[in-house]
């Protein structure tokens, strides 16, 4: 086990108190310390927003980018140095709303990263305004009549579209958030939790106490191999919330094990040499 | 001696493989090739193009006289016989040329058809043809073999070809008579966005992402042919926004990245430019340039996206751009490319265009030899006391880089929000001042990087004309024409464009009388440019925006008549 001290940064948190965002961070330490990981193993990556601060709380490899494309250079680290864990962490924003499209493709890709989504059902650092899971007639300043549209189910998505590993879990359990977290990691191929967590500035309805009566966790009776199942189990959403890994594939080969020239050694440690491409000029004799 | 066949039909009548069995045919015999395309944007019908110009001297431009027409259909004989020179003539098939037209002493009607379907396979109806034009330049079969064996790659369809080519032979007769030309084993004949590709390679390319649009996608296929030989990843993202963002995250890990796109791409791309610049994350971006805006006119050929890349992203960046003048520009401009983004930790963008994209030219085979590869990755020894710092504050404004994961303990933290010299937000005024001024002082240190324009024609002119990239083949005609008529003329081709270098700007501009900016665009955007970094003004300017590319003999007719 690595020592968990290892992944602290000395630097000053900027989240509210209470967030629970440092239940996330915690666990997320946790869950590297005790899968043996040292931190120049390990790349967090994410967008943009509250969530999307982790990789400044952490202290591994980090690449905290643009609003929604968090997804994008996350693949593409993973793609040129497969040795690399990559991990994305960021909010319901900035996952469900503004990267949803690569979302999309990211599941296609089955690439092998872990996708943890702190899914507050707000947008915090916009103070405030309806998130794509926000609840329906939920009322904001930009939503004064509630919330009209349908809310997005990132679970029943995931499981739909074909994605391999699909949890839920909730930052107010952070032994269940530290398993589930580690189960996700290990997992060869593309990862999603969304984790369930209050916003205590703007989100006065989904509370700390709110989700706490409301969730609970899948015990061994529970077949997450069964997709039918298991979207049945996506749509739960109510005065009981489901937690734990809703749906979980066998493993199959991920992106960059399908792809021939990243059999050897990871793409980054290529030695080029210019004459190398000499060759290809006789197609143009 | 050079002579400037049309090909032209609907698109899915076979004009690629036609044009691409005599380009090769005549490549091999060692004859130098100019070839352009002009092509429609849709999958079948209407009317498409290539011209061919060939001669036994290099050829830069392509023309607007032809000397043999081959008209698929009968759109093409009609707009295109008033271009045929009086010794001209248009093959034609016989189905298409029911008599209508059988006075013109010009029009060559032959059976290619009824050949084709004689062999068996409608489809080398394109080589019987090939066959025609063969004989009617008094060529014969030689390397005719060889050239169906490279284009097509079933031996039995190539035996066919070279079939159908023989019996085309028979068909025409010997109009002409080209001197034979010495052998041309140093030469090769490879389009645009091939030679940016091959560049590539030879530059130590590792990962190459982009999102398929007109008419940057050759490149991605090119370099998708080669990826596994070649030991690289190519990967088609799923919109443009996620191509760069993968580029940018690829580089990020330590791989040598780039993406290409046209104008439309490059404007989803802008913001991802700024978070280059802003994490000091080396990056290519190639944007091979239609006319715009929005769709515009998807497959012909504008240089109207360079005010745009100039200050493209929100914010204030270092950036370098270039634009390639040919296809062999364009090889050595790429892997210089790599070098620089990778040396000063920039984005840097290259500019080309469908014109020079979509052109096969006849140049000398590329010197590997003096290609280097330079990563400026450091190592564990350069890491000054015992932390790294991705930002480190240093006298030349560039901080060591070193990959994730590679040296133990140590982390890489990089951010989009302004940072310290560890990557940690930062809202300091003095740390961003600090940050700002080292990012930015790149730009004065590529000032000594960037290369003067190509200088062509009178040292002493009384006429300065100035382009930049594709412009640069029809500017050396046309001032070759402009000189044969006694004219004291110089032509500046940019291929670097920002920084400007004012070098040979400042000296040509004391001595000559009249500036005039050729571009390929409404505004003038290379005269502004100039002005904006030298306060010298362009007294005129020859602007073109119709979607087709000025020639070298447009240039030379429209000086005549508007500047002199």
């Amino acid at each position: 086990m690595t020592d968990v001290k290892k992944f602290d940064r000395d630097v000053e948190i900027a989240w509210c108190p209470g967030c629970g965002d440092f239940s996330i961070l915690n666990a997320l330490k946790t869950a590297l310390s005790e899968l043996d990981l040292e931190p120049h193993q390990v790349t967090v990556v994410s967008g943009i927003g509250q969530a999307a601060k982790m990789p400044q709380y952490i202290r591994t490899n980090g690449f905290n980018g643009l609003h929604g494309r968090a997804l994008p250079p996350a693949l593409a680290i993973k793609t040129v140095n497969k040795d690399m864990n990559v991990i994305v962490n960021s909010g319901d924003g900035d996952s469900y709303g503004e990267g949803g499209n690569h979302l999309l493709h990211n599941i296609r890709r089955n690439v092998n990263i872990a996708h943890f989504v702190h899914d507050n059902q707000i947008y915090g650092l916009t103070k405030g305004q309806a998130s794509p899971t926000t609840d329906e007639n939920h009322k904001t300043a930009i939503q004064p009549e509630g919330v009209i549209v349908q809310k997005f189910n990132p679970i029943a998505f995931a499981i739909a579209n074909g994605a391999g590993f699909v949890a839920r879990s909730f930052s107010g359990d952070i032994k269940h958030l530290t398993e589930t977290m580690k189960a996700a990691i290990q997992y060869n191929g593309y990862a999603i939790v969304d984790i369930l967590q209050p916003c205590v500035s703007f989100n006065k309805i989904n509370t700390f106490k709110w989700y706490k009566d409301r969730v609970y966790a899948l015990d061994h009776t529970y077949d997450p191999s069964n997709k039918s199942e298991a979207l049945i189990k996506a749509d739960e959403w109510g005065d009981d919330i489901p937690i734990g890994i809703i749906y979980k594939r066998q493993e199959q080969p991920s992106f960059t094990d399908l792809i021939p020239q990243l059999n050897d050694a990871p793409l980054i440690d290529r030695k080029r040499h210019p004459i190398d491409a000499e060759k290809f000029m006789n197609d143009f004799k | 001696m050079n002579y400037n066949i049309l090909i032209g039909g609907a698109a899915g009548q076979g004009i690629n493989t036609l044009s691409s069995l005599l380009e090769k045919i005549l490549h091999r015999k060692g004859y130098y090739l100019f070839s352009n395309m002009d092509y429609m944007s849709r999958v079948r019908g209407g009317h498409n193009f290539v011209q061919i110009r060939f001669g036994d001297e290099p050829i830069t431009s392509h023309h607007s006289a032809l000397d043999l027409v081959i008209a698929l259909d009968q759109e093409t004989l009609d707009l295109h016989q008033s271009r045929l020179k009086d010794t001209g003539v248009i093959f034609i098939d016989r189905s298409l040329n029911e008599s209508k037209t059988s006075d013109n002493k010009q029009l060559k009607t032959y059976d290619f058809k009824s050949v084709a379907k004689e062999l068996e396979n409608n489809r080398v109806e394109g080589s019987v043809t090939v066959g025609a034009v063969l004989k009617h330049f008094g060529l014969d079969l030689d390397y005719v073999k060889e050239s169906c064996d490279s284009i097509f790659k079933k031996v039995s369809i190539a035996q066919l070809n070279y079939t159908a080519i023989e019996k085309g032979m028979d068909l025409a007769e010997s109009l002409l008579t080209l001197n034979p030309m010495p052998n041309n084993q140093d030469k090769i004949l490879i389009n645009g966005n091939q030679a940016l590709a091959l560049g590539a390679l030879a530059g130590g390319l590792d990962y190459y992402v982009a999102y398929p649009m007109s008419p940057s996608t050759g490149i991605m296929t090119y370099l998708s042919s080669k990826q596994s030989e070649a030991g690289i990843v190519v990967e088609q993202a799923e919109d443009e926004i996620a191509a760069i963002n993968m580029a940018i995250g690829g580089a990020y890990a330590g791989a040598r990245s780039m993406t290409g796109t046209s104008g439309g791409g490059f404007s989803l791309m802008v913001e991802s430019l700024g978070l280059s610049g802003i994490m000091e994350i080396p990056l290519v971006v190639v944007d091979v340039q239609r006319p715009g805006p929005a769709t515009g006119l998807p497959t012909r050929t504008e240089q109207s996206d360079l005010s745009f890349v100039l200050t493209a992203s929100h914010g204030e960046i270092s950036r370098m751009i270039l634009s390639v003048k040919s296809a062999e520009d364009a090889f050595y401009a790429t892997v210089r490319a790599l070098n620089i983004a990778d040396k000063y930790q920039i984005p840097v963008i290259i500019l080309s265009d469908q014109f020079l994209a979509d052109t096969s030219q006849t140049i000398d085979a590329f010197n590997f030899d003096n290609i280097t590869i330079n990563r400026h990755i450091s190592k564990k020894e350069d890491i000054t006391e015992g932390t790294y710092k991705r930002y480190e504050m240093t006298e030349n404004g560039i901080s060591p880089r070193i990959i994730p994961g590679k040296i133990e303990g140590q982390v890489i933290l990089s951010d989009s929000d302004e940072h310290d010299e560890y990557g940690n937000i930062t809202e300091s005024a003095d740390v961003r001042i600090k940050q700002m001024n080292k990012r930015m002082q790149r730009l004065e240190m590529l000032k000594s990087v960037v290369e003067e324009p190509e200088h062509f024609g009178s040292e002493q002119p009384n006429l300065l004309l100035m382009g930049w990239g594709s412009m640069y083949g029809p500017l050396q005609e046309a001032v070759k024409m402009l000189q044969d008529d006694g004219y004291k003329v110089a032509s500046l081709v940019f291929g670097d464009l920002y920084p400007l270098p004012t070098k040979l700007l400042e000296k040509y501009h004391d001595k000559a009388n009249t500036l005039v900016n050729v571009e390929q665009n409404f505004t003038g955007q290379l005269g502004k440019l100039i002005r904006q970094e030298t306060g010298i003004h362009c007294q005129k300017s020859i602007l073109k925006y119709d979607g087709r590319q000025l020639s070298g003999e447009e240039i030379y007719n429209r000086v005549i008549k508007e500047v002199l």
